[in-house]
């Protein structure tokens, strides 16, 4: 209990990063799960969404900002798939892979050269940059609402993928691309709303993330999305629950370090906690069990 | 092809070396030494080395590993670690007391101890990590270079590491000739093994695991094999690259280098030594050289060029690649090698041409 309580503002900053986290491993674990790509860029996008924000809250009322902020993430993952990864459709997965890695440094070269690579400011977003104290705990009111937030967002998409039409046509295309071709699922549309529903919680996620940062600068996604795909492996990848469990457990974890002064550490020990579970349970805490066949 | 043929392309690849390095050493002679075409040449030879390395495991063994930057810090570590001369050990290791390493071993032997640093690591790392597969392998490597890259940050090993501060006043080189020795050297080396019968069974292992094993081919031996040699070659990459830069930080080895030699390998060709080595002079001189005028405002009389800023040839050069990669999806060389039938391919091509055109003209 003393444990809990002097650590109180790292778990609490966990929970919070745990959630962050939790919304970019979505999208990470979506489109592994139905392209078997891992989305370098994804993590980009991200890092694009909180430029949008400095840039278009400077000049826009914040009302407007933010749902154009969501708007343009959105549209910037549909182009990206549709520029880079779909004429790719048919080529051998080592080389979609490529196209991500190509568009992640478009991206952070393009974001090098708009800003000069200097870091810009990231605009305090009204109420939710607020001081709150939680018992003996200082805060952002953002710590408290993004674990909530996360909650009710993935709940929300998976009431979407067990209950709606598209998203049955998702589960029926990561299960088997070409057969659910050939029963008549448009693969294209499923994988566009793939993009969207991911690019979508990237940019929430970068609201809240870069919320509790002073600033943003080109390469400040990288971090947070190779975590965010750890997560996603870690849970299990493909698996939706197990990509918010993933992530919560290393938010927490690393802020724990963090708060045990092993800053140094605190990247590390994520990756070193992958590698056990990948190593004892190869596809992850959730994933399915593949069985190669000859 | 018979013995005489056989010998008659050695001879013809030995010259072409010989005529590259004489050439290099005249450059040198008439050039000054802070031409832009030296600095590609250093940085080019020694991102070739690394990226043949990385060639090996993804193109020809067909194990998708990102921890390559990781060996590279091990590499230059280790070789910075035991050549900085004694008398500078105090003002390098200025907060641990002068370091607790205190002896120096020479150049080449520091070079090939910073390979074997690397492949014991690689070692190490591999009995774990070889029995992932595809995705699932290139993350777990990928992870383990970021724990490296921590580990040698860490205040504790200060005395050796030197910490999160810089490592410098090692020896280092001034001349062009001699990373291209090296570079040279050792990817004639994986080539030899490439052509080896482990080389054969790497490749036997890349197209089809399970025929691989059932042809009586030890898998986790020969991806333990290639996973070691190409660290070692990655290691020594590493070490050349902390002499070029005279000064070597942890911190640069990010997991952006990894891709950054990932993309030279498929620009070139999965399973192409020329193709790495020739795309990886091709993305240096590019990245740093042929595109630097965009970086400058320029003027047309009182007209300010567009666009035109510090930062803008970078975005040129990512189009560049995204072209390439979604275009040319095997790259430059495919999985062919670069030889003297390639450029008589070349010279029949481009008679056949002309021919054809001088023909039509006297129509």
């Amino acid at each position: 209990m003393e444990f809990i309580s002097s650590n109180l503002q790292y778990i609490l900053t966990g929970i919070s990063v745990g959630g962050q986290y939790a919304l970019i491993a979505i999208g990470y674990t979506m489109v592994y799960g139905i392209l078997r790509l891992i989305n370098f860029a994804h993590g980009d996008i991200f890092m694009a969404a909180g430029f949008m924000m400095v840039y278009l809250s400077a000049t826009l009322p914040m009302y407007i900002a933010l749902p154009l902020v969501v708007l343009i993430t959105v549209l910037l993952g549909f182009v990206v798939e549709r520029v880079a990864y779909k004429p790719l459709r048919n080529a051998p997965r080592m080389s979609i892979m490529i196209s991500a890695i190509g568009v992640s440094y478009f991206l952070q070269n393009l974001a090098w050269y708009v800003t000069s690579g200097l870091a810009k400011q990231y605009p305090a977003i009204p109420w939710i940059s607020d001081s709150i104290s939680i018992g003996p705990a200082t805060t952002k009111i953002v710590t408290v609402i993004t674990p909530l937030l996360t909650i009710v967002l993935v709940t929300a998409l998976v009431l979407l993928i067990k209950h709606t039409k598209i998203g049955m046509a998702m589960r029926a295309v990561s299960r088997d691309f070409e057969t659910s071709q050939c029963m008549g699922i448009k693969i294209n549309f499923v994988i566009s709303i793939t993009f969207i529903i991911g690019s979508f919680l990237a940019a929430v996620g970068s609201l809240l993330y870069f919320s509790n940062y002073p600033t943003v600068t080109p390469i400040s996604g990288a971090m947070p999305g190779l975590k965010a795909f750890v997560a996603a492996v870690f849970g299990g990848i493909g698996s939706i629950p197990g990509a918010v469990v993933g992530a919560f457990i290393i938010g927490i974890c690393e802020n724990i370090i963090k708060g045990l002064g092993w800053t140094t550490f605190s990247d590390a020990f994520t990756f070193a906690l992958l590698i056990i579970i990948l190593v004892a349970k190869p596809t992850g805490l959730f994933g399915e069990k593949m069985t190669d066949k000859v | 092809m018979d013995k005489l043929q056989k010998r008659k392309k050695l001879i013809i690849t030995a010259a072409a070396l010989a005529a590259l390095f004489i050439i290099l050493w005249v450059l040198e002679q008439i050039l000054p030494a802070n031409a832009m075409l030296f600095v590609v040449l250093k940085k080019g030879a020694i991102y070739a080395l690394v990226a043949v390395s990385m060639n090996l495991l993804n193109g020809f063994t067909g194990l998708f590993s990102l921890g390559q930057a990781g060996f590279m810090l091990i590499g230059a570590y280790t070789y910075a670690i035991f050549t900085i001369p004694l008398e500078y050990h105090d003002s390098v290791y200025q907060y641990f007391n002068g370091g607790i390493i205190k002896f120096t071993v020479p150049v080449f032997a520091a070079l090939i101890m910073a390979g074997a640093a690397a492949a014991i690591f690689a070692y190490l790392i591999g009995l774990p990590v070889l029995r992932l597969k595809s995705d699932y392998l290139a993350i777990a490597t990928l992870g383990f270079a970021e724990i490296i890259r921590a580990f040698f940050q860490w205040d504790a090993l200060g005395p050796v590491t030197n910490g999160s501060n810089l490592l410098r006043q090692y020896p280092s080189f001034t001349s062009v000739l001699f990373p291209f020795a090296v570079a040279g050297v050792c990817i004639l080396l994986i080539v030899l093994l490439i052509n080896s019968s482990y080389g054969r069974a790497f490749k036997a292992i890349r197209d089809d695991e399970i025929a691989a094993e059932a042809m009586g081919i030890n898998l986790a031996k020969h991806k333990q094999l290639s996973f070691t040699i190409s660290s070692f070659f990655a290691g020594v990459g590493g070490a050349l690259l902390a002499m070029y830069q005279t000064t070597v930080q942890a911190n640069a080895f990010k997991s952006a280098m990894t891709y950054e030699i990932l993309l030279i390998v498929v620009i070139g060709g999965l399973g192409s030594v020329s193709g790495s080595v020739l795309s990886s002079f091709l993305f240096i001189a590019a990245s740093e050289w042929w595109l630097r005028f965009l970086d400058a405002d320029t003027y047309i009389g009182a007209f300010k060029v567009p666009l035109l800023a510090s930062g803008f040839r970078k975005v040129v050069f990512s189009v560049i690649i995204m072209i390439v990669v979604l275009f040319y999806r095997n790259g430059i060389m495919g999985d062919k090698e670069l030889s003297a039938e390639t450029f008589g391919g070349i010279r029949r091509f481009l008679r056949k041409r002309l021919g054809r055109r001088k023909e039509e003209v006297t129509k």
